[in-house]
């Protein structure tokens, strides 16, 4: 009987939360369009979330490629095909691995922080004086960061990529003696327009989802030190589970 | 009364500026207020006073609108607060101010873009107007040298004086000010007792203070009301309050210890505690 009554309440507060966030999305889709009229504001934080995740990405970037390379050889050469390294590399990093990984190291790096900071701006009342002063929070302060963070991704993802390719390419060329000019044509023969669209379609989907995540997570943290911990905790962890999750959707519909 | 229709009565109006009437206000099965009346006058300074966990900050946040009665109305500037909705609720702030314990100043903006805020958020006026205005109230406040400082490199009693400036920069008709004495030490707290007043009578304001510092209050207010178990315990000028001899009175006047607020929270019994390890702490 407790176990039912568990499993109960643990749906009825997965389904409120699930409520509140879609309402909260909504609320926040609404303001956009206001938002977006105060540009300034929306380059700030696509400053703070892009600019400044930039070196934690090109340094992953590079390192994922020169793995799939060392990899990606490895695999080829036993069907002695290694010229097609390019096009491995190049379809896994624009299709799968450069919105996948930025968009998890996004909630590591931006998504954390949006959302301590929001956090940290309720808990010190900031949120409040702002509505005191007939100010909306959402409209001033979490449309902004969420603008921010759907136009940053597809350029992080997209930076994370072109990295990628040249870590790959580094690896697969300088070290283990692949052919450049076989390397190059050949992921430019096989790599279609619709790949890179594919992969940007997914990094604005991821961008939407963990931006969305992260400023919810703020604006709902409860005011204390434990409060926002707890809260950056779960921006983390929803958002990577919504990458996963929406990377299959997206995958299988796609396809 | 609808959001739209209550219109603002005028500044020199002998009409109340807030009136609560029966307020009752529960929370998590906890009542906090029970058929509570309170009237703020206008042009007055009116403190509310009561012992920690009373309900001061719960009542002024019923006043802004941030809560909704359980029972009874909150009435602000005619307007019935809780029958408004978000767009009533912001325009009739517009017309306040508040002062809150910490200055809750924007961290990631300096002393000028703070003070500049509401009036950027509210208003298209060209910069010039905009540098003029704050450095005015920056001015009034003692700090047009702090303009450039960080909210991180202000004292507390700095912070709460950027906070008053940005308060009365939008030249609201009531202003709220949370535990404006807390930590302050003698010197900011003679400023701000300063400040409070004469914002107060040049600008024709209404202020309401929440505080629990009785001297400061008694220096200050106009009328105060003493809360205490839900309901007005007492209301009258500083010096009635002073003279009441009922119990809740004298104690929080007094500061006694013990009285009908207890020193203790409610626990088992002591001794049995202390003997018997299955008493749970």
């Amino acid at each position: 009987m407790s176990l039912v009554s568990e499993v109960v309440g643990t749906g009825r507060a997965v389904l409120t939360k699930s409520g509140s966030f879609t309402l909260f999305t909504l609320r926040l889709l609404k303001v956009t369009p206001a938002a977006l009229k105060r540009w300034r504001l929306v380059i700030d934080q696509v400053y703070n979330t892009g600019a400044l995740s930039l070196v934690i990405i090109m340094l992953s970037g590079l390192f994922v490629g020169m793995v799939l390379g060392l990899q990606g050889y490895d695999l080829l050469q036993r069907f002695g095909s290694t010229e097609s390294l390019g096009v491995a590399a190049g379809l896994a990093l624009l299709k799968e691995l450069g919105p996948v990984v930025t968009a998890l190291l996004f909630a590591g790096r931006a998504g954390t922080a949006l959302t301590s900071e929001i956090g940290l701006m309720g808990a010190t009342d900031q949120l409040s004086a702002m509505e005191m002063m007939a100010v909306d929070p959402v409209r001033r302060v979490c449309a902004p960061r969420f603008l921010g963070g759907v136009i940053a991704m597809p350029l992080l993802a997209g930076i994370f990529s072109m990295i990628g390719i040249f870590g790959a390419q580094l690896v697969g060329v300088t070290l283990m003696g692949v052919d450049a000019g076989q390397f190059w044509s050949q992921l430019r023969g096989a790599v279609e327009f619709r790949d890179v669209n594919q992969g940007i379609l997914k990094s604005c989907v991821f961008g939407f989802a963990c931006s969305a995540i992260a400023v919810y997570e703020g604006y709902h943290a409860a005011p204390t030190a434990e409060g926002v911990g707890r809260a950056t905790t779960r921006t983390v962890v929803s958002s990577s589970v919504a990458v996963l999750v929406l990377d299959y959707m997206l995958t299988a519909v796609l396809l | 009364m609808s959001a739209s229709a209550g219109a603002a009565p005028p500044l020199r109006s002998a009409a109340p500026v807030v009136r609560l009437s029966g307020v009752g206000y529960e929370i998590n099965g906890r009542t906090i207020f029970d058929g509570l009346d309170v009237t703020i006058e206008r042009g007055k300074i009116t403190a509310i006073m009561g012992p920690s966990g009373t309900g001061k900050t719960t009542l002024l946040r019923l006043i802004t609108g941030q809560i909704r009665p359980s029972r009874g109305r909150v009435d602000v500037n005619g307007q019935d607060v809780g029958a408004l909705d978000t767009d009533g609720l912001y325009r009739l702030r517009r017309g306040m101010g508040m002062l809150f314990q910490n200055g809750a100043l924007l961290t990631d903006l300096d002393v000028y873009e703070n003070v500049a805020f509401p009036v950027r958020e509210h208003t298209t006026l060209p910069e010039p107007l905009v540098s003029r205005l704050v450095l005015m109230k920056l001015q009034a406040v003692g700090l047009r040298g702090a303009a450039r400082l960080r909210p991180a490199e202000l004292s507390g009693g700095m912070a709460r004086r950027v906070a008053l400036a940005r308060a009365i920069v939008m030249d609201p008709q009531i202003l709220i000010y949370d535990e404006p004495f807390a930590g302050l030490d003698p010197i900011a707290l003679g400023v701000v007792l300063r400040l409070i007043r004469e914002t107060n009578d040049a600008l024709g304001l209404t202020s309401i203070v929440v505080s629990h510092d009785v001297r400061e209050i008694s220096l200050l207010a106009d009328r105060a009301y003493l809360l205490s178990g839900g309901t007005v315990a007492a209301a009258g000028t500083p010096v009635e309050l002073n003279a009441d001899a009922s119990p809740a009175v004298r104690q929080f006047m007094d500061g006694l210890a013990d009285g009908p607020v207890p020193f203790h929270y409610p626990a088992p019994d002591y001794a049995a505690q202390l003997l018997d390890a299955e008493v749970p702490v």
